[in-house]
């Protein structure tokens, strides 16, 4: 018989939301739909609570589970943007489930879950792990899609989500098993050990590493596999779009780093022209295919795909300065987001839910504030400066030019002068349109905290870039040996 | 020796024979029967290389839980098959053609690679030998320790989607008639029984 003693201390956040989700879905099952609200700024505390036990973590590689969980200054970094991504989310979705008719206590609890997954996918230090953590958030994703179920843009974009993750997951999990076959283990350094010495992978490993690839991408929803985007971006409520479009992505991306530079590193050369292949399709189609579209959502959609072609730079380079100028991009990318998805959750008229970009005509003279926050955000992802969006562009293409991937950088560039068009024209449709009929007023307090907050984050991004870099370099230099 | 091989041959061929019919047959009700006996003869193939735990698991959640499963749409759902089948014909060739161009990929890819023998000890876990150790047992030594996580995280998957089914599909009925014990067992006889006299010729 053998004995593992396993430090479940390290696990302490997970373990945490795990045990908080089921509190909750008792709470939920004794005290009904009535709790809905309560439920929601509990799970908000639970986030808080989880926060704190990931800031307490020592920064440390620590790894428990037989190697199959590791935490390091990387995965707190990350677990920290992914926590206040879900409990922006959270928090913006009050309003819209109590007007809409989704003010279920299910709902709070799936995003908990989603959220556990996430730091699951996190901490991921094995092929198991990765895929277990993946399908819990999948999953848990799926269902909140579909959560408004008697809508049918709803519950086709939850099916459409549900077919193609599970299609996804089929591929990522033949890509594993063809790397456990050709390596011999799942654990990530196991898998790093047994290619010592070589500097490129066996034609086998490769094909594994591609089907992965694939299956990472398709969460990431990069080009080639960005086609379920912006249907269920459309589909879904719009406070589901925005955690959709915020915490998953990030917790997919940290995982994509992970899941190559660790176990891959010795190979990097191997893998790297496919994630420039991955990233110039991203930003370019990010870029086009955003020009003609009217609806709002959509469009953040096409804007996401092309968000994750800029982050994926970072990681085609492949190195600790690739890997800060992802994480600098995703926390900027994580307020610019929930900024302008605050935003739209704020466009509702006395009929309801307005999703146009039309709808926006004259916003700066019917609430000039709420205006000149979306033009805030809009310039910040466009990359102009001095906003935010600017240094998360700049710090990912300098780590492009020092990996010596310039034509990269240069298709960069250029795609994000092409996106400008479409995120300017919103702004111009603010300011210079004639009016159209203004939105309800008041917004919620809690609406108004968050564009406010994410405003003042995006334009006084300059003055603090210092801590923020600091901080994503030791993180950077946890992953990357 | 003999006995084994002869064992294995006539599993073997009724797997095989079962698959084809569950494939080809025109009522889907024998499909799904097909595909049982396709199960339970795949289940003694496994007996006999001694993997008595897949065997077991291969009756109970692919016979018990997933045959029955198709069992139950195919007879409960009013889902024409012929008219599902229509567009077979027509799609089998350019089907067949990517298919066969897939297998030929992979075969050249994989048919070239040999896999790194120093690789295949690494990470592997100590398997006890059959006489020493069943391998439910064995499995049973890692699954609740080394691999507390992953079974761990699989419970929650699982939690997920039951929640997942039931928001997706319970409604609350109106007018519904739910047994309510308390109320039940708070009846005393003179409310529910109510003594008439009846006179003779009369009724009630």
């Amino acid at each position: 018989m053998m004995t593992n003693a396993h430090d479940y201390a390290v696990a302490a956040p997970e373990i945490f939301l795990a045990a908080a989700s089921m509190a909750m879905l008792m709470i939920g099952v004794f005290r009904g739909n009535g709790a809905t609200r309560l439920l929601c700024w509990l799970a908000v505390a639970v986030f808080a609570v989880a926060l704190m036990l990931v800031l307490q973590a020592p920064a440390e590689k620590a790894v428990t589970f037989a190697g199959a969980f590791v935490t390091d200054a990387f995965t707190s970094f990350v677990k920290v943007m992914v926590l206040i991504a879900s409990a922006a989310a959270l928090v913006m979705s009050l309003g819209y489930i109590r007007n809409e008719g989704m003010e279920r206590f299910e709902y709070p609890v799936l995003i908990v879950l989603a959220a556990l997954g996430m730091l699951m996918m996190v901490s991921a230090n094995d092929l198991i792990a990765l895929y277990m953590g993946i399908e819990l958030q999948s999953l848990s994703l799926y269902v909140i899609a579909a959560f408004k179920r008697d809508s049918v843009r709803s519950t086709e974009a939850g099916l459409k989500y549900f077919v193609l993750g599970a299609l996804s997951s089929g591929m990522l999990l033949y890509g594993c098993s063809l790397i456990y076959g050709f390596t011999g283990a799942t654990g990530f350094d196991a898998i790093l050990a047994a290619q010592q010495g070589q500097d490129h992978a066996s034609i086998g490993l490769l094909i594994g590493i591609v089907f992965m690839c694939s299956g990472l991408a398709f969460k990431v929803s990069a080009v080639p596999f960005h086609m379920w985007t912006p249907d269920v971006y459309e589909g879904a409520p719009t406070p589901v779009t925005a955690f959709f479009a915020i915490a998953p992505k990030i917790a997919a991306l940290a995982l994509f780093m992970r899941a190559l530079i660790v176990p891959f590193f010795g190979i990097a050369g191997d893998w790297q022209q496919i994630l420039v292949v991955i990233s110039v399709a991203s930003m370019l189609l990010g870029a086009f295919a955003a020009i003609g579209q009217s609806n709002i959502k959509r469009l953040m959609a096409y804007s996401s795909i092309g968000h994750v072609g800029y982050a994926l730079i970072g990681l085609a380079a492949g190195s600790a300065e690739g890997v800060r100028g992802v994480l600098i991009y995703l926390t900027i990318y994580l307020a610019m987001n929930a900024g302008t998805f605050a935003c739209i959750l704020c466009m509702r008229r006395k009929t309801g839910m307005v999703e146009g970009i039309d709808d926006l005509a004259g916003l700066a003279k019917s609430n000039p504030l709420m205006a000149a926050a979306l033009a805030v955000f809009m310039f910040s992802m466009a990359g102009i400066p001095p906003l935010g969006g600017f240094f998360g562009k700049f710090y990912v293409f300098v780590a492009a030019i020092n990996a010596e991937l310039y034509a990269l950088a240069v298709i960069g560039v250029l795609a994000s002068v092409v996106g400008s068009f479409y995120y300017l024209r919103i702004v111009k449709v603010m300011y210079f349109d004639d009016e159209a009929e203004p939105f309800e007023r008041p917004i919620g307090m809690e609406m108004r905290a968050i564009i406010g907050l994410t405003c003042v984050f995006v334009t006084f991004f300059a003055f603090y870039t210092a801590p923020f870099v600091a901080g994503a370099q030791s993180a950077a230099a946890a992953l990357v040996p | 020796m003999i006995l084994q091989g002869l064992t294995f041959y006539v599993f073997a061929a009724i797997a095989v024979g079962a698959g084809v019919m569950v494939v080809s047959a025109r009522n889907p009700v024998h499909s799904v029967l097909f595909l049982i006996l396709a199960f339970f003869t795949s289940a003694g193939l496994f007996v006999l290389i001694g993997v008595e735990f897949l065997a077991m698991v291969l009756v109970v959640v692919y016979v018990g839980a997933v045959a029955v499963l198709f069992l139950f749409v195919v007879m409960m759902l009013d889902i024409n098959f012929v008219e599902l089948r229509e567009g077979f014909l027509q799609y089998m060739p350019i089907g067949a053609l990517l298919g066969i161009i897939l297998l030929v990929e992979l075969l050249l890819v994989l048919g070239t690679a040999s896999v790194e023998p120093e690789a295949m000890p690494i990470g592997t876990e100590p398997i006890p030998a059959l006489s020493e150790r069943h391998n439910t047992a064995a499995l049973g030594d890692v699954l609740y320790t080394k691999y507390i996580y992953l079974f761990q995280a699989a419970g929650m998957i699982l939690l997920i989607a039951m929640v997942g089914a039931i928001v997706l599909t319970h409604r609350r009925r109106p007018n519904v008639r739910k047994q309510v014990i308390a109320k039940q067992l708070a009846r005393r006889r003179d409310e529910a029984v109510e003594l008439k006299k009846v006179q003779p010729g009369q009724g009630v």
